[in-house]
């Protein structure tokens, strides 16, 4: 039951908020804290009983939902998932925190709303029935989108609406290739047909040409998510707009259901569509990691930098998900958590300064790490783990991916790693403009420091930012197993069409 | 079982006469007694129908046909009826309107749809939809003060005599080939030969009928400015009940009768299916009047519910009967918030006046939330099921495309459906905005409703399970 109750106890204790008088702000506030940290500890309960030794779903549970369609309410973790709903519900944790200071205004929709979303995140990483998934993929457009449209910047409307029905678009597509996947699927037990995933992964072999479709409309949606050139418009618009809480969340949980969908769906049951795809998806990621890192490096707002760092970055996500070798696929598998965390960390910290001046605009600031010397530091560490700096975890997972994009594809390799060095070019351009130099606006002498609560996020963030750079074998031999099965399902598709060994 | 199989249609018609006596006798023009009798009788006529669960069959010689299917609309248009009587003596009184044959002609036109549902032969068929008909051209121009409501019922008579003129060629034509007007005779009729240009046209013209009657691509002009004239209660109930009925009666002939024949018409009804929901999206797109925008929604949704038609089979039906349970839920509710926001008097139902609305007032947010949600299928919603579970009947048959076209437009209707949710939630309210009364049929509408959509919605089992057993 572990894992019904980290889904949903956050939606029941944003009910109970709803239900709090509309005056008493801080025990709203205290019981949406509350409810997160109970669902953040039962998924570190979740990790330290998991097996990191084989590649089967653990934690399973499975309730007959609508028996005469087939449809279950199956939920399980494997190494893929595992450390993403950590993440997720990491990061639920640390935006309550965070937003103790900085949201004053209809305090309790908004945590209703966010722990809505909680519960969203987390079911889609667990569910194990492809219309249970479905429900939490699209259950998770409603709390965004407020959360957006209220609570967000000056346009935040048109950004609200722009994100919710470029991603419906790409999920309604998806609901097609389900439905399609569900009646070539006959359910060994009950004789009809079945929409539990991994009876579908079992007897899913299709030809190439079925399979193509198959891949292109779970793909679309994926694509769409994660964001992939050119389905990435949504993303700056809606980064931007969004509070400082949604912005994380979006950052460090929902594009990673992008990678995740194409991780857990398309590669292991299209795996020859997959391998005929990999030209495309490769230089579509390359053109992310190049493109977001060039039109990162003009940007004039921080928070948009960080937009399109992310385009750039899960561009480098996808380069080593499809060298479809194993370094590859752990460095991406790695890579998102460490993206989850870092710019997580990074949506934070622009949300620091921005609820002292109200501007993210580089030019308002500059020589501010004078005044803000913690502030300063802390912003260092993660942007240097961005970048992708030894002893940080960003090192870690661009190695591995690197080393598993130069093994399938020499190419794509110095491309990619020319990225590397592009991140580094916008990011320490801008941690100069805005920390060194001199102070040339009077506002910026007087700010203040962080303070205890927003250290409190940041440090948290930089001690697994730290721990995964220095010793990341805990993670990466959680998920081997895993990954390895996925790798053995391309391998037997590759075996008939050999790939580049 | 001559008796027994239309003893819920007798109690409406009882009741509505009772209904138009206790109006006589009301010399002081409170209209007391009114609303409660029309309720009792709903309920009663509901409850006698749901008694004939599995105990039904043939009756009038073979005329109607009280089967399980039968049973599950009976019940549907029974509360429809139930549920607009209950929401509709505030707005009375707001537009003063003061007829009180408005509930005897609202019971009268629930009767024609119960006999619509329940025929089995086209004259019973056709005798159902002119009872409706007439009763809702009435309806229609009660609020004479409104010039708008009379050129809506104006417009509704015309174009609905037009239509129904082509129903009857339809049913000469087939008449003509198969010597029968009943659902099996025409079956049976067209099963031996191969079409005879006749049957086509027959066919065609019966087309043409049901398509106005729900409001299909191109036959739809009449509905946004029907809708948007006549007083809001009634087009709530026009918006659900008679597609409702019209959609049981295409199931029994087009979906069944006429299944052999299918090669004549099934292309047609896949195109006239994706321009109507196409169509309805798009220029929905546009409205600023949320009347008109819904009337362009219920046509849209009328298109995602041919393509069950298209489809075909046992889960098709399913599906489709699941989809206008939803969508009358739906739909009502969103009526229904339209007339509490109306009543706040100046506006006249433009989505402007939503600005503000939805922390104003927390439960009309909330349900409006759950409503808009639900039209655009978002889970866990009941439309969101409904959709699921019809396209799935459509992929089932090899449609891809059309499904294709049908997902993208729910998806371009999200904009227009959010876009309410977006002046109710993230806009200031403009102009300073009066109190919503707190008016118990109202709010209990309201919450009805809503729950139902949210119950049914994550938890279809029940209601899918039941209505599989309904099936003809």
């Amino acid at each position: 039951m572990l894992l019904t109750f980290s889904i949903f106890i956050p939606t029941a204790v944003g009910l109970l908020i709803l239900m709090i008088p509309r005056r008493m702000e801080i025990l709203q506030r205290y019981v949406a804290l509350l409810g997160t940290a109970v669902s953040f500890i039962l998924t570190v309960v979740v990790f330290l009983n998991f097996d990191g030794s084989t590649s089967l779903f653990q934690f399973e549970e499975s309730w007959i939902w609508v028996s005469s369609l087939g449809i279950t309410y199956h939920l399980g973790v494997d190494g893929i998932s595992l450390f993403l709903i950590l993440l997720t519900t990491f990061l639920t944790f640390l935006c309550i925190i965070s937003s103790w200071g900085s949201v004053k205004e209809r305090i309790k929709e908004y945590h209703f709303f966010l722990l809505l979303l909680e519960t969203g995140m987390v079911g889609v990483f667990c569910a194990m029935d492809f219309f249970l998934f479905y429900v939490f993929w699209e259950l998770m457009l409603i709390p965004m989108y407020f959360l957006i449209g209220i609570w967000g910047g000056p346009r935040r409307v048109y950004a609200a609406v722009k994100f919710f029905i470029y991603t419906m678009t790409g999920s309604v597509l998806m609901l097609v290739g389900i439905l399609y996947l569900y009646f070539h699927t006959t359910d060994p037990v009950m004789g009809g047909h079945t929409f539990d995933i991994l009876i579908v992964m079992r007897q899913c072999h299709f030809p190439l040409g079925i399979q193509t479709w198959l891949f292109l409309a779970f793909g679309l949606a994926f694509a769409i998510k994660v964001p992939m050139f050119p389905f990435h418009t949504w993303l700056p618009d809606a980064h931007v707009e969004a509070p400082t809480a949604g912005s994380v969340l979006l950052a460090g949980v929902l594009l990673k259901m992008g990678t995740f969908g194409f991780l857990r769906f398309c590669l292991p049951m299209f795996p020859e569509a997959a391998i005929k795809f990999v030209p495309l998806i490769s230089i579509l990621a390359l053109i992310g990691i190049l493109y977001g890192a060039l039109v990162s490096m003009v940007q004039k707002d921080i928070k948009k930098l960080v937009a399109y760092s992310s385009v750039a970055h899960l561009g480098f996500v996808m380069l080593g998900m499809f060298a479809l070798n194993l370094q590859g696929l752990a460095g991406s598998l790695l890579q998102q958590i460490n993206h989850g965390l870092s710019t997580g960390a990074l949506f934070f910290l622009v949300g620091v300064v921005y609820d002292r001046r109200h501007t993210r605009l580089i030019e308002d600031y500059g020589g501010i790490a004078k005044g803000m010397p913690l502030y300063a530091s802390l912003f260092m560490i993660v942007m240097l783990s961005s970048i992708g700096v030894p002893g940080f975890n960003g090192f870690v997972g661009e190695f591995l991916i690197l080393l598993g994009t130069f093994k399938a594809n020499i190419t794509y390799g110095v491309l990619g790693a020319a990225g590397v060095i592009l991140a580094a070019v916008y990011l320490l351009w801008m941690y100069q403009r805005v920390f060194f130099g001199k102070v040339v606006h009077p506002e910026n002498e007087k700010l203040h420091d962080c303070t205890a609560r927003e250290a409190f996020v940041l440090i948290a963030l930089i001690v697994f930012i730290i721990w995964i750079g220095v010793y990341p074998e805990p993670f990466l031999s959680r998920m081997e197993p895993s990954l390895q099965a996925v790798l053995d399902r391309i391998q037997e598709a590759s075996a008939a069409a050999p790939l580049v060994p | 079982m001559d008796i027994i199989g239309i003893l819920p249609e007798f109690l409406l018609v009882i009741t509505a006469i009772l209904v138009l006596i206790l109006d006589l006798l009301d010399k002081r023009g409170e209209k007391v007694g009114l609303v409660p009798l029309s309720i009792v009788g709903f309920i009663g006529a509901g409850i006698v129908s749901a008694f004939l669960w599995d105990r039904g069959g043939y009756a009038f010689s073979d005329m109607v046909v009280a089967d399980n299917f039968t049973t599950v609309f009976r019940v549907l248009l029974c509360f429809i009826g139930a549920i607009t009587v209950l929401v509709s003596p505030a707005y009375l009184r707001y537009r003063d309107i003061r007829l009180g044959e408005y509930y005897p002609l609202l019971i009268i036109a629930v009767f024609g749809m119960m006999v619509m549902v329940s025929a089995a032969d086209l004259l019973l068929f056709f005798l159902g939809l002119e009872t409706l008909s007439i009763a809702l051209y009435v309806l229609a121009c009660l609020d004479r003060r409104d010039s708008r409501s009379t050129e809506a019922a104006l417009k509704y008579l015309i174009l609905g005599a037009f239509s129904t003129a082509f129903l009857l060629y339809g049913v000469a034509l087939l008449y003509a080939v198969t010597s029968s007007t009943s659902y099996a005779g025409i079956m049976e009729g067209l099963r031996e030969t191969s079409p005879d240009p006749l049957a086509v046209a027959g066919i065609g013209f019966l087309l043409v009928g049901f398509a106005f009657k729900v409001a299909a691509v191109p036959f739809h002009f009449w509905s946004p400015d029907v809708y948007q004239g006549a007083p809001t209660p009634i087009t709530a109930f026009m918006s659900v009940g008679p597609k409702a009925a019209a959609f049981v009666a295409l199931i029994r002939v087009f979906g069944i009768a006429l299944d052999g024949t299918a090669d004549v018409w099934m292309d047609a009804l896949a195109i006239i299916a994706a321009l109507t929901m196409t169509l309805g999206n798009v220029v929905a797109l546009r409205q600023q009047n949320i009347k008109r925008m819904l009337a362009y929604s219920s046509i849209a949704h009328a298109g995602y519910l041919l393509v069950g038609i298209v489809a075909g089979g046992q889960r098709a039906f399913a599906a489709m009967s699941f989809y206008l349970v939803a969508y009358a839920l739906m739909n009502l509710g969103a009526f229904t918030v339209a007339m509490l926001v109306n009543r706040r008097g100046d506006g006249d139902y433009q989505l402007e006046d939503y600005k503000g609305a939805g922390f104003a007032h927390p439960l009309l947010g909330a349900t409006m939330a759950v409503f808009m949600f639900s039209l655009a299928g978002i889970p866990p919603t009941a439309g969101f099921f409904g959709k699921l579970y019809l396209f799935s009947a459509a992929v089932e048959k090899g449609y891809v495309l059309l499904v294709v076209i049908a997902v993208l437009n729910s998806a371009l209707a999200a904009y227009y459906y959010l876009r309410i949710l977006g002046y109710m939630y993230m806009a200031r309210p403009e102009r300073e905005l009066k109190p919503v009364p707190r008016l118990g049929a109202y709010t209990f509408t309201l919450i009805l409703t809503s729950v139902i959509i949210l119950l049914i919605g994550s938890l279809p089992a029940g209601m899918l399970n039941l209505l599989l057993a309904a099936l003809p």
